[in-house]
Parts: C-alpha cells; structure tokens; sequence
C-alpha cells in the first residue's frame, strides 16, 4: 500500500475563504493509501516546507501532495523540498486548488466538493509514479546570433569576450543595422557611427566570431545545448577571399542609378554596391535584379552585356558564376535579434490588418519622408552630406512638421501600441534641424509626449526650448499647393483648426518587426505575438528568453526599443548564455517517451508523428546475431516530451515518463471512485 | 424554452441563464465533465481565469497534459465509461503548439473521433473541443460554462453506464 502524504495549503486565505481546507485535509486522509493528511497557512513558506519534510522522514512516506496554486507557481519549490527530505523529486505533485478552484469559486460547497477531487485525482496519479532522474546532455559552447544590427553586435561580442564562440548572420551584405543609419542619437547627441563603428570592427576582427553576411538562417534541428544550424550564404558573386575592398568595380559600374536602401531610397547606388562606406565586411555585392549582365542573361542573352566589373578588378575576386551556399554550424544556444522595420504609410500595405495613411499624401508628394529619410539627410555621410534640403527640389525647408504616432497607438490603421521611442526621435529631428537651419521653425503635432528613461523628460523639453513648437493634435489631411504642402490639422489645446505651410514633412512612423520574422520564429519555433514581435518566456522574470529552451532574444524585434535597451537586453541575453556554457552539462526533466521493446512491433507512426526526429531505428538480434526485428527508439536528448507518440502507438509500446496511461486513467478513475 | 435538439444543433447560441456562477442550479443536475488540456495554453489560460478572478462554473476537473497530441481518445472513451456526463479537450491555437504540431495531430484524431462518439451512442455534444491560448482566461470560462450549460441540457450521461451494468 502506497504512503501518500497531502498537504492542503490556505494560501493565507487565498484558498481557505473559499475552499474548507480542514474538511479537504480530512477527507483526504480517509482515502486508501494515504498515510498522512494536514492542512496549514502557508505551504510555501520555511515552516510549511520543514513540515513536509518532517512528515516524510517520520511518515516514511512514498508519495506528496501539495493541494496549493499551479504547479506553474510552485512545483519546483516543493520538488526541491521533496528531494532535500531524501523523496525522489518526481514522486511531488501538486493539485491546484487555488487558480483553478478557490479563485474561480464562491460557492463554498461546491468549491470544496471540487477541491476534493482535484486532490484525489493527484493522489491516484501519484501512485503511480515513478522516481524518476533528471537526464544530462552535453552542451556545444558556441552560440549562433541572428541579425548583426546593435543588439546582435552587443551579444556577439559580450559571448565572445566570455570566452566562446560566435557564429554571426546576418542577412543584409554589412552588419550594423539601423543604427548606421542614424544620425546622431538621443539623448546625448553623439554621432551615431562614431560609436557604432568601432564595434562592427571589432566584431570582424575578434578571433572567436565568425561573420555570415549576406545569410540567412535555413533551417534547425536539435534541442538546447544541440542545435544544428543550416545556413544559407547567399551568393555575392564576389569571392570574399579574393576581394581587398579597394572599390575599383563600384566605381566602374554603368549602373549608377539604383535607389539606394541604405540612403532610405534618397541616394543612388550602382549593381555592385556596398552598401555604405563603413560597411562590415567592405566586401561588395552583385545585385542581380539590376546588373546588366544579369538582366541579360535572365532574357537568355548568348554573350554576356557587361563584366566591367569584372574586367576592372585586379584581383580577380567577380565570380559570376558563384552559387548560394549551404553551411552547417553546431552550437549550444541561439540569440534572435532581427530588429525592425518600419511602418509603410502609403496606400499598398505589406499585411492585411495595416491601413496605412493614404490622406498623408506618402510617395505622391516628394516632400513628405519619414524618420529614417530624415536621419539620412542630416547624416554628415548621407545624400546631401548632412544638410537639411527637401527631396523634391533640394532647397533648405524653412517650416519642417513632424507627425507623431503614424501608424502607432491608432487601432483604425492596425496597431495598439506606442512605438515607444518616437517622441525622443523626433524632438532629435527637430533639434538637428534648427542647429542647422537657424532661421528654420519645427512643429510637432503628437498626441502625448511620452519620454520615459533617463535624461529624456529633459530632452525633450529642451526641444520645445528651442522653439520647436509644439501642437497636441492630429493632423486629417495633406496635400500639395504650389512649392508647398498644406497640412491640415486640428490643435485641442485651444480648439482650433490649424492649416500649415510646410516645406517638408516628416511622419515618425510605428516600429514594427521585420517582414517574415514569423517563418525565421516557426523555423525557431518561437512563438510571437499578433503583430510578430517574438514573444519573451516571461513578460517580467524571463524578459531574454524565448519558450523553446536555449533560444534567447534581444533588441527591438521583441517590442520597439531604443539603443540603449536593446545593448541592455542583448548583454542580458550574452550573460544568460554564458552561463549556460559555463557547465558541461545541462541536466533536463527526465518527462521523456520510453519503448516497451517486448510489446513494440515496429510499426514506426510514432517516428511519423514525432516533430522533433526523436525516434531512432533499433536492431533487436538474438544470441547468434540473427536479427529479430527493428524497434523504435527515443533519443532522450531529442525528446521533448509532448507525447504524441504515445496517443498514436496502436501496440501501447511507447510511454511518456510523468504521464503514463495508467497515471491518467488513475485519476480519471479518482472523480468517480 | 428550447429542447436538447435544438441545444444540440446550435450549442454556441444558447445563452447562459445565470453568466456566473451557478448555472442551471434551478434544475438541480449538476454534470461532472472532466476537462483534458495542454500544459502550455489551456492550462497557463485556465490559471490566468484564476489570477483574473474570473467566475465560472464549478463542474470541470482538469487533468494536465504536456499536449494536446498526448491525448489518447481512450481518455475521453474512459472518462464517459466511469461516468462523466461531458469531456472537454483543449490545447493551443493552431500553428501555436508548444511542440510545433502536436495540436494538428490532436485535432485530426479528434474530427474523426467525433464520429466515432455517435456511433458509440454519446451524444457529440458532450465533447467539447477548443482552442485556448495562455492568455484567454476569458476564453476558458467561457468553455467551461457553455460546456457545463450544453452538458445540464443533455442531462446525466447514463448510456454507458447502464450497458457496463448490463
Ligand atoms: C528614425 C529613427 C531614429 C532613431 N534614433 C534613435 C536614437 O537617436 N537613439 C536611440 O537610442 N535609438 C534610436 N532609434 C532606434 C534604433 O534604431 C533601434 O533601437 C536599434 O536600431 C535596434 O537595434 P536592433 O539590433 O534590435 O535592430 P536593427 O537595427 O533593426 O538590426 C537588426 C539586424 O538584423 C538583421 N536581420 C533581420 N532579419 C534577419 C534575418 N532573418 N536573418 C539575419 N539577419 C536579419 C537586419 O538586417 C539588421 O542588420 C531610432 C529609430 C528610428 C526609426
């Protein structure tokens, strides 16, 4: 006969207001095979710990019981009180009876009633288990990080610096992110590749880093500690070794007009681009859908149109012919730090649920940007080499409006929440434009303004300062009239409608993730949100980790983030991981699939279900050798416990330690005993 | 009021007499339904119903699974042979699984043993079978008492039961 011992936990009085834990306590007691039952304030606690270890020395019990809140709360808690008793921590379960009773319950009665069987259900559940022990599994100490803006460049090199290897990818053909995009930054005002660069060279230099530009994440097998990762190099056409970045083909490239990405579409860019002049790796780039050689041989020209490229280099490095590459890397754990793009605000939307601001007059009317065109323009390496002249007819706008929240907070157009770091940008934007316009006048309309963090209440006060003037509305409509744009807007502070001459526009529109984020999540399997931000394990307590064991994030692909807070998350993150290459081994919850070898027969539906590839193929043979058949076999490091497997197997050969049938039935049979 | 047959055609529709908390207390039945779900939504849903206080009806008792694709129609075969009058199984949205796919894995098995129930003799509308995500504590109530309401309609489950005794 089983020892069981239950505990009934009041939680205060989160569960005994409603729940009559003596009577649960009692009726517990009466049940076949439990040798103890008692209830008490607080379970969790220091005392109520000692008195389940003292009732299971004294009671030489062989099973627990805590009927307290979720085992999501506490079942380590209590396993781990278990285990100190000299329990094996598996033979611990909890019966929750606080989120799922007493907290949804005010019939007192009823409550009970239920409780009750919610314990007996654990109860005959915990007779049948087993002690079980927690499986170990080596760990590969080399981690993968994925996008090379800020926050990858940060983790790359705070794992590296620790003293394990990196493998950077990154998708464009140089890291650095949007943060080469910028200007300079708030809330200081330093010029943003003076702090960036020298960090994007140093992740090129750093001897345990390696750069995958130009790549793409493929595919993953594997499980925390194990992954193995499939990469995609996308084919340069410029063989990396060879080339010394001399910038002889990019000069020579008849294709001169292509808009460039890096500029925002503001500047031109050749075929055989690299992208901006402190690009890493300095290593160019073939943009087949605009080189002429390409084009060309898309239409199935005999003789190639161009090579100039090719011809210019001295070195030899153009391979027209390169193919994309498969690499495949090993490594322990994984770093997602995709960034963000920003919201498009004209009529063609890149997903349905988007509105977009058609009234605003986007791409119709040249003069009307957004904050990362204006970044480019007062960039002293962008277009215009860093003064503010307007698109349309390069004059210096002498009235500048800048609209907050486009797309942000505005559930009409597709999304509920604040981009978060708009406000500090653009009291930036209209700084930077007045220190180089002196006679030049900024207006904001915004709804709130919404600077949290330090020193940027400050900043953005400073902005009004100096005469940015500041107009708490929104603006209905824009539209062209003459040499400027007219901008229809309605102040609510004084209750008037405001109509602007404005020589230029810059609409601060909503962060969001980048496009496709969700294949790179499933490929991860991560999970995100409704709008793609890769979802944390934990809002508050686990805010770098992801759901799948071993996979962390950083920067604004979780939710729209400044500088600083993606370096904060992305160094978080590093830490995280070093700490998990600091051991050998990584031990795991033993909730893991078994074969029964006598009963299987080899059926193979459980390796057709199982998503992860943790069924192997086994020889069975007898004494002589002769083989008898081939079973199924689960590699434990591989399994992730669903138990599909188990729910498929016709023969019943294939049980899930920690929720075997018998566990189930068991319970099922406690309702109705 | 509508009878079982029109509650069977259109369960969704039936409104709730009392929203909160004792429903159908009038009639005096109160039906046993034994809720099977996944660990990653359903359950983490159900606990997020508790932490919101949200009032439901107290004839669920839930057995954790780590998946929806853990569930064995068996179960449901067992739960109605001891004697439950309704079985709910829920687990994550589609294309949100915790495993990846254990979820379309559960929902095939289950469009096929819906089948099945009728054949056995159980009326299909005491299965329940759901979607509820970690963060639909609402949701989940809202499960729960349609379940508890559509189950009162039907009345105990005794089919089986007299068979076994048989
Ligand atoms: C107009 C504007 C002005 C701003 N000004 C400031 C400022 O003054 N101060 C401040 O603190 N912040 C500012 N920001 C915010 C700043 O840009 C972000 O906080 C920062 O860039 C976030 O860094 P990140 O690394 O998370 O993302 P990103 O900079 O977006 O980098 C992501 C990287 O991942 C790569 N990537 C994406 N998908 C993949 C994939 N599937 N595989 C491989 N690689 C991939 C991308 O190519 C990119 O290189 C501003 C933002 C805007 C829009």
């Amino acid at each position: 006969m089983a020892r069981i011992g239950v505990f009934v936990c009041h939680c205060g009085e989160n569960i005994s207001r409603t729940v009559d834990t003596a009577a649960v306590a009692q009726a517990l007691g009466e049940m076949p095979g439990v040798a103890h039952s008692t209830d008490y304030k607080y379970m969790c606690s220091d005392p109520g710990q000692s008195l389940i270890q003292a009732a299971i020395a004294e009671q030489k019990l062989d099973g627990v019981v805590v009927a307290a809140c979720s085992p999501h709360m506490h079942e380590k808690t209590f396993r781990r009180a278990a285990a100190n008793a000299g329990l094996n921590p598996f033979l611990c379960e909890m019966a929750n009876i606080r989120e799922q009773c007493s907290w949804i319950h005010d019939d007192r009665e009823a409550a009970t009633a239920k409780a009750i069987d919610l314990v007996r259900m654990i109860v005959e559940k915990v007779k049948h288990n087993q002690p079980l022990q927690p499986i170990h599994i080596p760990v590969t100490r080399r981690a993968l990080v994925i996008g090379g803006g800020i926050a990858g460049i940060q983790a790359a090199l705070d794992i590296a610096d620790g003293g394990c290897e990196v493998v950077l990818v990154e998708k464009e053909p140089s890291i650095g992110g949007h943060m080469s995009q910028l200007s300079e930054t708030f809330p200081t005002l330093d010029c943003s590749q003076c702090i960036l660069t020298p960090r994007m060279v140093e992740v090129y230099q750093h001897p345990r880093i390696k750069l995958l530009s130009y790549s793409e994440v493929e595919s993953l097998e594997g499980f925390i500690g194990n992954f193995k990762v499939t990469i995609r190099q996308k084919a340069r056409f410029v063989d990396e070794s060879k080339c010394n970045g001399c910038g002889d083909c990019t000069k020579k490239c008849p294709q001169k007009k292509i808009p460039s990405e890096f500029d925002a579409g503001l500047g031109t860019r050749t075929a055989i681009f690299v992208p901006f002049p402190q690009a890493v790796p300095n290593i160019p780039v073939i943009d087949r859908a605009n080189c002429l050689l390409f084009k060309g041989r898309a239409k199935g020209k005999k003789k190639d149109v161009c090579g100039i490229c090719a011809r210019t280099c001295t070195r030899g490095a153009i391979d027209y012919d390169q193919e994309d590459r498969l690499v495949t890397e090993e490594v322990g754990a994984i770093v997602v730090a995709t960034g963000y793009q920003l919201y498009t605000i004209g009529k063609i939307q890149p997903k349905e649920y988007l509105r977009g601001y058609g009234e605003y007059g986007y791409g119709e009317i040249p003069d009307v940007i957004d904050g990362l065109q204006f970044e480019r323009l007062a960039s002293a390496s962008g277009p215009t080499a860093g003064e503010i002249r307007r698109p349309s007819d390069g004059k210096v706008p002498k009235t500048v409006v800048f609209l907050q929240c486009i797309g942000s907070r505005d559930p009409a157009k597709g999304i509920e929440y604040c981009s978060k770091i708009c406000c500090m940008y653009v009291a930036k934007h209209t700084m930077l434009y007045q220190h180089k316009v002196h006679d030049g006048q900024a207006v904001v309309f915004f709804m709130d303004v919404r600077a949290g963090g330090k020193g940027y209440d400050e900043f953005t006060r400073r902005a009004m300062n100096e005469g940015a003037l500041y107009l708490r509305g929104r603006v209905s409509k824009m539209y062209r009239d003459g040499e400027v744009i007219k901008v229809v807007g309605y102040d609510t502070l004084s209750g008037e409608q405001i109509v602007l001459d404005a020589d230029m526009v810059v609409l601060a529109t909503a962060m969001m993730p980048q496009l496709g984020i969700e294949s790179l999540a499933q490929t991860l399997s991560v999970s995100y949100d409704q709008y793609g931000f890769i979802n944390e394990a934990h809002p508050k307590l686990r805010p770098v980790e992801t759901n799948t064991a071993g996979v962390f994030v950083a920067g604004a692909c979780q939710a729209p983030r400044d500088i600083p807070d993606s370096v904060a998350m992305a160094s978080a993150a590093a830490s995280k991981i070093l700490s998990l290459f600091s051991n050998a081994e990584l031990s795991r919850e033993p909730m893991v699939a078994h074969v029964n070898p006598a009963t299987c027969t080899g059926c193979f539906h459980c390796e057709r279900v199982c998503h992860f590839g943790a069924i192997q193929r086994k020889e069975v043979r007898d004494r002589q050798g002769n083989l008898i058949k081939v079973i199924a076999e689960v590699n434990e490091g591989v399994c992730q416990g669903c138990g599909t497997c188990q729910a498929t197997c016709p023969s019943k050969s294939i049980e899930l330690a920690g929720f075997t049938d018998a566990q189930v039935f068991s319970a099922i049979n406690a309702i109705f005993a | 009021m509508s009878t079982a047959t029109t509650a069977q055609q259109k369960p969704q529709a039936e409104p709730l007499a009392d929203p909160g908390l004792k429903p159908g207390v009038a009639e005096g039945f109160e039906p046993k339904i034994i809720a099977f779900v996944c660990n990653w939504c359903t359950y983490t849903g159900a606990d997020l119903a508790g932490t919101s206080r949200i009032q439901m009806a107290p004839n669920v008792r839930m057995i954790r699974l780590p998946c929806t694709g853990r569930i064995d129609p068996l179960f449901v075969i067992k739960a109605f042979e001891r004697g439950a009058d309704g079985v709910i199984v829920s687990g994550c949205h589609p294309a949100d699984c915790h495993y990846a796919v254990g979820n379309y894995h559960a929902r095939r098995r289950f469009a096929i043993f819906r089948d099945l129930l009728e054949f056995l003799g159980i009326e299909p509308d005491r299965l329940t079978f759901s979607w509820v995500s970690a963060s639909e504590g609402k949701k989940w109530s809202e499960v729960v008492n349609d379940a508890t309401q559509r189950v009162k309609k039907l009345g105990p489950f005794a089919a089986y039961q007299s068979l076994v005794d048989k």
